[in-house]
């Protein structure tokens, strides 16, 4: 089951993905197509491969199996060299944002610019600050450190520093995992407003249903590391798919079982 | 379970810890010789890892050379004992107890810290942050560490040789009642420029070893607080294990012939 575009419309297109992690199969055959300037959110439950499968897009993690193309181009074998400038093209808002606690909050925005790009401190800053803007963050949030902040604050300086060198594609992992109902919204409205803005290719990575009808142009399925079922945003309602249809209503009867022991 | 199997479990897991580690030293070696160079980092590190460390060796290597004058005093003929205090004082830091102290002080602090910072890194996801903003963990993390280690670790280790042969002769002046200019012509005559250098060698060995053991088991660090004190754990004793062995490797090479 996967999205299909054009040939020339696919920004990233995984096939035949196989990872494991000694004897436990995180992905499965795994294939994925994300068409170019849309935003495609992957929903499934925890431990179902969601991270993984980003990561070994990133090249953190390699598969042991299969192609991933970015742009046409495979990234699963290339160099260090030959990575570091694919990821160029990469921005991503982690989980808990991730942000350098070493450094202050403007220098994590424009660290991608100081250090990837070579960009000089001063013109940096200034770009980060005007980042942070965007994020709906003042000036003076700039020279605090992480450790100061809100959960909701640090999740909108990871938005900053994901937006910050303009990339084609953005990641967002886990987008409103943590945060207030209100704080989630805000944060969608952001991604939803950052990738409009950029024009950038968008795969986000979610369990949380809201997030994904607000920020979706499609939505793919994962479940046991497998892509079980994709279609457009409008079409999950209607899926005939029993996992999806279980996982969006928040069922705990399905086909889909929890280890969970019985009381 | 068999015995035999337990034994097996064991030899395995050692055999791939080693070379996970080798692989990772060797990942080290080839990127300190790549650019970029991240000089600003090296510098921060070099406060850190020696600046920092400066009061702790000192006062170990105070208190080692006092005591090594009073054992030596108390041990050998104390009617003869200025000129053997002195030498055996000079010696004995600069050849192994100034390194060998100094180097086991460094990893309790030096590589416990840098498994402990890069452990959290590791569990919060900024170790793959970095990775996305195409930046090289590597690099940027391991390489500044490593080598600021191995630069500053002999410049402490000297200063801590100084400290320590001081140490011997405030107690040997002051406690025993030795002639001053006696115990510091006996020190100047007997020390040669080989048992400095062979030490200072020593202690940038013990550098390299206490930055890989504390970026290795941070880079590896898993499972929260737990895994990341773990890691802190494993770095100080394997990095003091191994500065010992290591000790003796280089005694064997540099006073064999």
């Amino acid at each position: 089951m996967n999205i299909s575009v054009p040939a020339k419309d696919v920004k990233i297109e995984l096939k035949n993905v196989h990872k494991r992690f000694g004897q436990k199969v995180v992905l499965h055959d795994l294939a994925l197509t994300v068409p170019k300037g849309k935003s495609l959110v992957v929903i499934g439950g925890s431990g179902s491969g969601k991270s993984v499968m980003l990561k070994c897009i990133l090249g953190i993690i390699r598969p042991e199996k299969g192609s991933i193309k970015v742009d046409g181009k495979d990234v699963t074998r290339l160099s260090t060299t030959d990575r570091e400038k694919t990821l160029t093209k990469f921005g991503m808002l982690f989980q808990n944002a991730a942000l350098f606690d070493s450094l202050p909050v403007w220098e994590n925005v424009a660290f991608g610019l100081i250090q990837g790009r070579n960009m000089k401190r001063k013109d940096a800053k200034e770009i980060a600050i005007e980042k942070l803007g965007q994020v709906g963050l003042t000036t003076d949030i700039g020279d605090l450190y992480p450790a100061e902040l809100s959960g909701g604050m640090q999740k909108r300086v990871g938005l900053a520093r994901a937006i910050a060198t303009d990339p084609e594609i953005i990641f967002f992992d886990e987008p409103t995992t943590g945060l207030d109902p209100i704080m989630a919204d805000v944060i969608n409205d952001l991604i939803v407003n950052s990738v409009q803005k950029l024009g950038a290719t968008a795969l986000s990575i979610t369990h949380d249903m809201a997030s994904a009808r607000k920020i979706a142009d499609y939505i793919a399925m994962i479940y046991k590391g497998e892509i079980i079922w994709a279609g457009t945003r409008d079409e999950v309602d209607n899926s005939g798919n029993e996992y999806v249809d279980q996982f969006i209503h928040g069922r705990a009867d399905g086909p889909i079982k929890m280890d969970v022991l019985k009381p | 379970m068999n015995p035999l199997a337990i034994i097996g479990n064991v030899v395995i897991a050692a055999l791939g810890e080693t070379g996970r580690l080798s692989v990772f030293t060797w990942k080290a070696i080839t990127h300190i010789l790549r650019p970029p160079f991240y000089w600003r980092l090296i510098g921060e590190q070099m406060m850190r890892i020696g600046y920092f460390s400066l009061p702790v060796v000192a006062l170990t290597a105070f208190f080692t050379g006092g005591v090594l004058a009073l054992q030596v005093y108390y041990g050998s003929d104390q009617f003869n004992s200025e000129s053997i205090v002195a030498t055996i004082v000079a010696l004995g830091i600069t050849r192994e107890l100034g390194p060998v102290l100094g180097g086991l002080m460094v990893a309790g602090r030096a590589a416990a810290a840098i498994a402990a910072e890069l452990g959290t890194m590791r569990v919060t996801e900024q170790i793959d942050a970095l990775s996305t903003l195409s930046t090289n963990p590597f690099k940027y993390l391991v390489v500044p560490r490593v080598v600021a280690a191995v630069i500053t670790l002999p410049a402490l280790v000297f200063i801590g040789d100084v400290i320590g042969i001081f140490g011997g002769f405030v107690v040997g002046t002051q406690t025993l009642d030795f002639n001053a200019g006696v115990y510091i012509k006996t020190t100047v005559d007997f020390l040669e420029l080989d048992d400095l250098t062979s030490g200072l060698i020593k202690s940038s060995v013990f550098g390299f070893i206490i930055a890989m053991m504390g970026c290795y088991q941070g880079f590896h660090s898993r499972g929260g607080a737990q895994g990341v004190g773990r890691a802190t754990t494993n770095a100080v004793v394997n990095s003091s294990i191994l500065i010992l062995a290591a000790n003796y490797v280089m005694t064997s090479l540099f006073f064999s012939s």
